[in-house]
């Protein structure tokens, strides 16, 4: 079990990407210094009436200003406080949550559609080997540049107006492309279609999938985020596995979608 | 300045225990919370075998509260007992077992395995709104409380308190029933029935449909129910429902209650308990009371 942090992280700057996706560097005591790609922080709001905190990936990790970037959508009551946030103020935070993605020397598909781009943009930094990524969206692209240092990007949209008219798959099979491991985070449509894709006979190879699910805790106590595993989970005993914990990252094989 | 509080001769060293459910068997807290700090642990429901729980969605967000269907989903009392006892047994605090059962034979056989383990107090779960057979169809009237009741104190050799749901008529009656039946304590309240839909997915929040209300938003309800049930027995209530501060826990006791747990309120922010327990003390001495027992049911 990782070090996790219950902190008062400061905002560093906000801005928007995209109208209702925010990005928001905040300064974290601990926490970006155990934090790796693939977990995420739970997000309280000040404004009681909301209780449970949110669950949102880290996007980046600045170890060296100890910072940690989160871009989010804005989508409800929560994100919407947090999307007013302004530089010095500051914000309850629990973190790292989760395991990350175990990193392999391989040449790796890094695949994000939609709001599961942001978790996407770590791993492409840190990953050590050759990769491909491929980003999916409905229209508009954000991020997108920022990936072009790490890997080839390939881009799907749903309308066709950047890159392959279509999803991430069908950009996968128009630009040929090929790897040893695959990284994903998405909707789960797009992850189960990426579950059955890496598993078939031609294709075969390790997919390692990052799930959401409604949480309360985070950390593992509540029982709330479940997904159900191929096998017997050790801690649950039953076949069902802790997203929050076990996860959000699982092998492909491991989880039931 | 005494703190400390007694349930059943079990002494705890302060009032503020966790509500079941909410704090795992204390494994995942203690990364945030000192558990020797702690009156007690009382652990998530435990049954004889693992159970998987309800499908997801499980948890909804409502305003100043949220619902859950769990649906008791536990590793079962093998796994309990050969990992969770023994890591809260490193702890200077109290182990409360919160017990489920889907037959009046399911929760005979807990107890008797438990008679045998080093714990302080069972607590047993009559009130679980989420699960098909079991919890609440033992809780629903006070007949059945009594009748559990009794058969279950007939075989425990460990204190018993029976936790009582607010979704009854009278929640008296209820209280009357556990101590009738042998109960050591009562503690209440678990979570009001409630529901929330998706308009735009036009579906509900959860896929049980209905879930338990918790948080800020029952605690009007919950301290009515421990002021009259306070009211109503002899034996010691614990009481719970919204509790997220240490004028919350203050005003519990005020009404009745001998302990307090801390339920929801541990996903708003992991170190409330200890804040609580601290708060608790500080107005203690800032009103010069020297035994916490002064204040409890001072409120007629």
């Amino acid at each position: 079990m990782t070090e996790k942090y219950y902190e008062t992280a400061i905002i560093i700057r906000q801005e928007e990407l995209l109208p209702g996706i925010n990005s928001m560097w905040i300064k974290t005591d601990k926490i970006a210094e155990v934090a790796k790609a693939g977990q995420f922080l739970n997000l309280y709001c000040k404004d009681k009436s909301r209780i449970l905190p949110r669950p949102i990936s880290i996007c980046e990790i600045d170890k060296s200003d100890m910072a940690i970037r989160l871009v989010y959508r804005v989508i409800g009551e929560g994100t919407d406080e947090f999307s007013k946030l302004h530089t010095g103020d500051t914000i309850k935070v629990t973190g790292p949550l989760g395991n990350g993605f175990p990193i392999k020397q391989k040449h790796a598909i890094i695949i994000g559609g939609g709001i599961g781009i942001p978790p996407m943009l770590e791993l492409a930094k840190t990953f050590p080997g050759e990769k491909d990524i491929v980003l999916g969206y409905s229209n508009e692209l954000f991020l997108d540049g920022e990936f072009e240092k790490y890997g080839n990007v390939h881009i799907a949209t749903v309308s066709g107006i950047y890159g392959t008219k279509g999803n991430v798959l069908d950009s996968i099979k128009e630009n040929a492309i090929s790897g040893d491991i695959i990284y994903a985070c998405g909707p789960m449509p797009m992850l189960k279609a990426i579950k059955e894709y890496a598993e078939s006979e031609e294709i075969n190879i390790q997919c390692w999938l990052s799930l959401e699910e409604r949480m309360a805790c985070g950390i593992g106590a509540c029982l709330g985020c479940m997904t159900k595993s191929k096998n017997k989970d050790a801690h649950t005993q039953v076949n069902n596995k802790r997203i929050c914990t076990e996860g959000p990252v699982f092998l492909s094989k491991e989880v039931v979608m | 300045m005494n703190t400390s509080v007694n349930i059943a001769g079990v002494t705890l060293n302060n009032p503020v225990m966790t509500a079941s459910g909410t704090f795992g068997s204390g494994m995942e807290y203690s990364q945030f919370v000192d558990l020797s700090r702690l009156g007690a642990v009382v652990t998530k429901g435990v049954a004889i075998v693992p159970w998987e729980g309800n499908p997801v969605p499980r948890i909804a967000e409502t305003a100043s509260g949220m619902l859950n269907a769990i649906g008791l989903q536990n590793p079962g009392l093998d796994t309990f007992i050969e990992r969770d006892i023994p890591f809260l047994q490193k702890y200077d605090t109290k182990i409360i077992v919160n017990v489920c059962g889907h037959t009046t034979k399911e929760y005979v056989t807990a107890v008797e395995r438990l008679n045998e383990q080093p714990v302080d107090l069972l607590e047993i779960n009559i009130s679980c709104p989420n699960v098909k057979k079991g919890g609440i169809t033992f809780g629903k009237d006070p007949k059945a409380v009594e009748k559990i009741t009794s058969t279950l104190k007939e075989v425990s050799k460990i204190p018993l308190i029976m936790k009582l749901s607010p979704n009854c008529a009278d929640i008296s009656e209820m209280a009357k029933a556990a101590e009738s039946g042998g109960a050591d304590a009562i503690s209440l309240i678990n979570t009001l029935t409630g529901m929330k839909i998706d308009i735009n997915k036009r579906t509900f929040a959860l896929a049980n449909k209905t879930g338990g209300l918790s948080g800020p938003a029952i605690k009007p309800v919950a301290l009515r129910m421990v002021y009259e049930a306070a009211h109503s027995v002899n034996i010691p209530v614990i009481g719970m429902g919204g509790i997220s501060s240490a004028e919350d826990a203050i005003e519990f006791i005020l009404a009745g209650a001998t302990a307090v747990s801390i339920g929801t309120a541990n996903f708003m922010n992991p170190n409330v308990t200890i804040e609580v327990i601290e708060g608790i003390e500080k107005y203690l001495k800032e009103n010069n009371i020297n035994d916490i027992s002064d204040i409890r049911g001072i409120v007629e």
